[in-house]
């Protein structure tokens, strides 16, 4: 039951609208009719959101370490180098999320520049 | 002020301006900032072998970024159909929250709940902070017509991007190419790392950036599930330690 485990051409739409849209729009629509009757500061929801960040962090740890198309060919040394520095610009520059894209894109790119990157 | 007065007569033309004042607010350095991520998304989309239909759809009907992100990433890591939904759904359930508080600053006695529910599709990060920050000025009665305008054009606005640049992405140079792929990886690094509450927030993206490549090589398919779970526990144990010792969270 994998993303492209049939042919047809409706079960990508229904993998999305059961891994996707059901599961995110079920927290929505619980949330309205939940109305006014949760805090947001309850030690459940500090357990819940440690919960969604660390898998959001998972998906980008393999996002630098194992990255598709064009970014796998680029040296790992040089993606880990690009997302240090992008961070610590983030956090030196007012935590402005501008300059942390900024400044990793630039050493990226200038890395690849520099070693004469063809994408192979 | 005398738009504030509930029961004063509605004409179409007000719910018109209000729409269009929640269009045109959503116009804003979070919104660019989030079209930026979605330039990122649609590069990863298509290098995941999401077709253009099926990026635009997945835009649309999940909305919420790290969810999608989520969702690729259980795509690309071969995840079958329920372990995908739970992984996404986990990382979906602080929608909640922010639905919750959002909601009783739109509501008036007369608002049909369906209103409420639909516009509660458009509720993500981006979104939900701007209409927390606008809303106090927007008459009561007005405030879903104006999250209307505001969150719909956000959620069209962002499916057009992914369209256009998904098209884009198979022409680009493979440097660019590369620095396309990079973008959604330093968005969250960074706006992740900014949205933490308290220091069990800060851990928990420490621990799973870590434990997902970790998890990759020894438990593929599992991998963002187990990351997730072992990483946000041991992230939250790590922050009811230091709180019981008094150290500041």
């Amino acid at each position: 039951m994998t993303f492209d485990a049939f042919d047809a051409w409706w079960w990508p739409y229904l993998f999305i609208l059961v891994g996707g849209w059901l599961a995110t729009d079920a927290w929505r629509f619980l949330g309205v009719y939940l109305g006014g009757r949760l805090r947001d500061d309850t030690d459940a929801l500090v357990l819940v959101r440690a919960l969604a960040t660390a898998l959001v962090a998972a998906v980008i740890g393999n996002l630098i370490v194992f990255p598709s198309g064009a970014l796998a060919a680029a040296p790992l040394a040089l993606r880990l180098l690009a997302a240090a520095a992008g961070f610590g610009a983030y956090l030196l520059v007012r935590k402005s999320v501008v300059v942390g894209i900024l400044t990793a894109e630039a050493v990226l790119i200038a890395g690849l520049y520099a070693i004469g990157f063809n994408g192979g | 002020m005398a738009e504030d007065f509930p029961n004063s007569p509605r004409k179409a033309s007000d719910y018109r301006r209000w729409f269009l004042k929640g269009v045109v607010a959503s116009a804003s350095i979070p919104a660019l900032i989030l079209m930026s991520a979605f330039v990122g998304f649609a590069g990863l989309a298509r290098e995941a072998g999401i077709t253009l239909p099926q990026a635009v759809f997945m835009t649309g009907m999940v909305w919420a970024l790290p969810a999608k992100v989520v969702l690729i990433g259980a795509i690309i890591s071969g995840s079958s159909l329920p372990a995908a939904a739970f992984a996404v759904a986990l990382s979906s359930v602080r929608l909640t929250p922010m639905v919750v508080s959002l909601v009783p600053e739109m509501k008036t006695e007369r608002t049909r709940p369906w209103v409420l529910y639909l516009l509660s599709h458009f509720v993500a990060v981006t979104s939900w902070v701007l209409a927390m920050e606008h809303l106090r000025t927007v008459p009561r009665d007005m405030r879903t017509v104006y999250y209307g305008g505001l969150g719909g054009t956000l959620v069209v606005t962002n499916m057009i991007v992914v369209t256009v640049m998904y098209a884009v992405a198979g022409s680009l140079p493979p440097v660019l190419s590369a620095a396309l792929l990079m973008l959604t990886p330093i968005y969250f690094l960074t706006s992740l790392w900014g949205s933490a509450r308290e220091s069990a927030g800060h851990f928990a993206m420490i621990f799973g950036l870590v434990l997902g490549p970790l998890f990759h090589v020894v438990l593929p398919g599992f991998d963002l599930l187990a990351a997730g779970v072992i990483g946000g526990a041991a992230a939250y144990l790590v922050h009811r330690m230091r709180k019981g010792r008094g150290a500041a969270t």
